[in-house]
């Protein structure tokens, strides 16, 4: 009879299986392969943000409500992202671009609507709807099942680090959004103007299209309650996704 | 000497930065933490300096025996943490999901909300429950198979202990609001760094057992629990690159932002289902189901070219958390068909658990451990044919956003990686305590009921509600017009959410029933007087030959 030298299929697994450190090379490149294929070229391909315009980064206080917005979880229930479907877009607006959270650190895209997607929000209620509806959802939604943050309105602002949006506003500007020098050192009379509580003129010279005003409804307090309804009443704001200009540019967008 | 007088030294050195950032912190949920670690060095250096052996003590009150062949003590607390933080998870789920059915139980607390609690329960059942049932089982299991006991018993001893920390600090966090606002990513940027201390250190215990080891093989488990231990590092290294505003504060800056953020964060979120919740606990079912059913794995060839292509597609499938969003439509395609691939390997594991009772099927009706686990696989085989139907785009189109998405997460987290845990803390009590056998087998089998009808409403209820929220949202009216307010929506789904409640509670009560089963084994109480699961028939009358009927005569 011949000898029977055939090997039994994926015999050759053994030298693998027998030595920790050849495994473990293995089913460590095993798993980096596929997030450089689909991660890195969002680096890099140009059309992945589209060039529109109007987006500007947050200013001080509408970052310090957005700061709040994730404090509070709000992403658990609330997705920021618009889907190009003809019932997200008449119940929420435009879809949602890539460029609109190109300075948000992280995303809020969410992953559950819990409740309604926010990321057009602003704008499409009063501040009075907003801070009633936070202090009790249920009183202006009697469906709602969203907790009370009464809480928000009875307590001062106390942005960022050390009560100081300098910092948080420095750290943005050095992942690459692009806060002018003047921006990060004024950060914190810039925030107490908008909240109409400073020189406003110097506000919008610096921060085109920030709405100032006192958001809560008590002139003489920054609270939180400012912050969050200043960053809600921004939310989906900043591009005119209904302007010719932006509609001739998405018209030729290709590959998205 | 030396070692003990530079193990003291340690820990007064953290002792010391702590306290110094207790008087610098930027804020108070930092003082809070870094009182935490205060405590937590302070407690270090004083059983470092005392003479008393506390391994001892530990062994007396948790009635575990001596010495065994292997390093079993951080085991067994592994056990015990396992079981506590599962009905620590469990509970905090239930009450959520309360919340939803009934907002007035957000009590107008900040600390109370729904926002601060979801993260609670997922962190404390997925990196509490399954992280400390992982890390347990890992070491038992690399110490039976490479005949070795576990490599830097005192580093095995941290890894235990620092990881309780990280999940302490984690759930305290999300309590005081302190987060990164990423799912399933929520601690801060130096619990982060904590926790990559001590994973490092889990790695060097792991693979020190590996090397250390007296079998020529390395067991299929543990590629399983190797490249889970790996693939972990990896996501949650690049996951969680923050910027730290200030380094006395809680708060940092993610570097990643927009659509490059997102896709690493469900890069990172998808894999922690695949290789926290699917390779590592695949790792545990390869040992345990085998173990248990007293069978050699089915098919060795299925094991290797399963475990290959599971973990290599796996990472690709990220993208379909973000079907229809502004990420680019090529990322979306190509996750979606790696999805769809992933139904073959994650089968593949399924055939080689369930066809590991070849010959030993007879066991389903006689061992309630085994029932467990074959439920356990057979959900599993579930949620994997699930998620690649859910991550077709035009299923995603309507499942995405709904409460689909969380009866999906729920039958794969209930049923499989719930199931395969309590099965595999079952057979681990007795054997790790030296009893005889469980406390009561009927109370197994009690568990598995409540817990398999708990599932069912779970599951059942939320594909009710998913697709109910996803067909109102999207429904015309013959005028042309949207249907439903979103209001609307939301008031449809309250029966649903109390289903799902009384689900979870059902599943809560399993849970409970299994604590007190375990406690009894581990306290040595006498066996429960109960009927066996099956017993044997036996009618001595009908013991007898047939006897012949009486002919009738012509």
């Amino acid at each position: 009879m011949t000898a029977t030298t055939q090997k039994p299929p994926l015999s050759t697994h053994a030298k693998i299986e027998r030595n920790v450190s050849i495994l473990g090379v293995l089913a460590f490149l095993a798993v980096t392969v596929g997030g450089i294929v689909e991660i890195a070229p969002l680096f890099w391909i140009d059309n992945t943000i589209e060039k529109v315009k109007g987006v500007r980064p947050y200013t001080p206080l509408e970052q310090a409500g957005r700061d709040i917005y994730i404090r509070e979880g709000c992403y658990v229930c609330h997705s920021q992202m618009i889907r190009p479907f003809r019932d997200e877009v008449e119940r929420y607006g435009h879809y949602s671009l890539a460029a609109e959270s190109m300075y948000d650190h992280p995303f809020q895209w969410g992953s559950k609507r819990t409740g309604p997607d926010l990321a057009r929000v602003g704008g499409r209620y009063s501040d009075e709807w907003h801070v009633q509806h936070l202090t009790d959802p249920r009183s202006v939604v009697p469906e709602s099942v969203m907790p009370m943050y009464a809480f928000l309105k009875d307590r001062d602002l106390k942005a960022g680090e050390g009560g100081t949006m300098t910092g948080e506003i420095k750290a943005l500007a050095t992942t690459g959004v692009p806060y002018t020098p003047e921006q990060i050192a004024k950060a914190d009379e810039d925030l107490k103007a908008q909240a109409g509580m400073g020189d406003t003129t110097e506000l919008a010279k610096r921060w085109p299209k920030a709405q100032p005003r006192d958001f809560d409804g008590n002139p003489g307090r920054l609270t939180e309650m400012d912050a969050l309804v200043a960053y809600l009443q921004v939310l989906g704001t900043m591009v005119d996704v209904n302007a010719a200009a932006a509609q001739e540019d998405l018209a030729k967008e290709t590959g998205r | 000497m030396v070692t003990l007088t530079g193990r003291a030294g340690i820990w007064l050195v953290v002792l010391f930065l702590a306290i110094l950032a207790i008087a610098a912190a930027a804020d108070t949920g930092f003082a809070v933490h870094m009182t935490i670690v205060a405590l937590a060095a302070a407690i270090g250096l004083f059983v470092t300096l005392s003479k008393t052996d506390y391994a001892a003590i530990a062994r007396g009150a948790l009635k575990g025996p001596d010495h065994s062949r292997y390093d079993d003590d951080p085991i067994r607390w592994g056990v015990i943490a396992t079981v506590f933080w599962g009905m620590a998870g469990f509970a905090a789920g239930l009450f959520i999901a309360l919340q939803l059915a009934y907002p007035v139980l957000n009590l107008g607390t900040e600390y109370t909300t729904f926002g601060r609690l979801r993260p609670l329960h997922t962190s404390a059942v997925i990196f509490a429950f399954g992280g400390n049932a992982l890390i347990a089982t890992s070491f038992y299991v690399v110490q039976r198979t490479c005949r070795a006991r576990l490599a830097f018993p005192g580093l095995a001893r941290f890894v235990f202990w620092g990881y309780q920390l990280f999940i302490v600090l984690a759930a305290t966090g999300y309590l005081l609001g302190i987060t990164q606002g990423k799912e399933y990513a929520e601690p801060e940027w130096y619990v982060d760094l904590w926790l990559t201390i001590v994973w490092v250190a889990y790695l060097a215990v792991f693979v020190g057992t590996l090397v250390k080891r007296t079998e020529p093989h390395i067991y299929v488990a543990n590629w399983f629990y190797l490249s889970f231990i790996l693939t972990v590092a990896m996501l949650h290294l690049v996951n969680n690159v923050n910027l730290p505003i200030s380094l006395v504060g809680a708060h940092s800056v993610a570097v990643w932002a927009g659509v490059q953020g997102a896709l690493i964060q469900w890069w990172y979120g998808h894999n922690a289902v695949g290789f926290f919740l699917t390779a590592g606990f695949l790792a545990m079912m390869y040992y345990f189901v085998p173990k248990q059913a007293e069978r050699p794995v089915y098919s060795y060839r299925l094991s290797i070219i399963h475990f290959w292509a599971l973990i290599f597609l796996y990472i690709w499938a990220g993208p379909h958390h973000l079907h229809y969003t502004a990420l680019p439509d090529w990322a979306q395609t190509l996750g979606m068909v790696f999805s769809v691939m992933l139904w073959m390997p994650s089968w593949g594991g399924m055939i080689n658990g369930l066809m590991t009772l070849n010959g030993a099927w007879d066991k389903i009706r006689t061992d309630p451990i085994i029932r467990m686990f074959v439920m356990s696989l057979a959900f599993y085989g579930m949620s994997t044919f699930e998620g690649p139907m859910m991550s077709v785009k035009s299923v995603n189109a309507l499942s995405h956003y709904t409460d689909w998405t969380i009866g999906h997460v729920h039958s794969g987290a209930l049923g499989w990686n719930g199931m395969v845990t309590f099965a595999t803390l079952y057979y681990l009590v007795p054997r790790l305590w030296q009893r005889e056998r469980l406390y009561s087998l009927r109370m197994v089998n009690w568990h598995f009921w409540l817990a398999t009808t708990g599932i069912v409403f779970y599951a059942a209820s939320m594909w009710v509600a998913g697709i109910t929220q996803g067909l109102m949202w999207r429904e015309y009216g013959a005028d042309g017009y949207l249907v439903n307010s979103f209001a609307e929506t939301v008031a449809a789904l309250h029966p649903m959410y109390l289903l799902r409640a009384f689900g979870g509670l059902l599943y809560l009560t399993g849970a409970v029933v299994m604590t007190v089963n375990v406690w009894k084994t581990i306290a040595g109480s006498p066996l429960r007087i109960e009927a066996p699961m099956t017993d044997t028939p036996y009618d001595a009358a009908q013991d007898r030959p047939l006897v012949p009927a009486a002919v009738p005569a012509e």
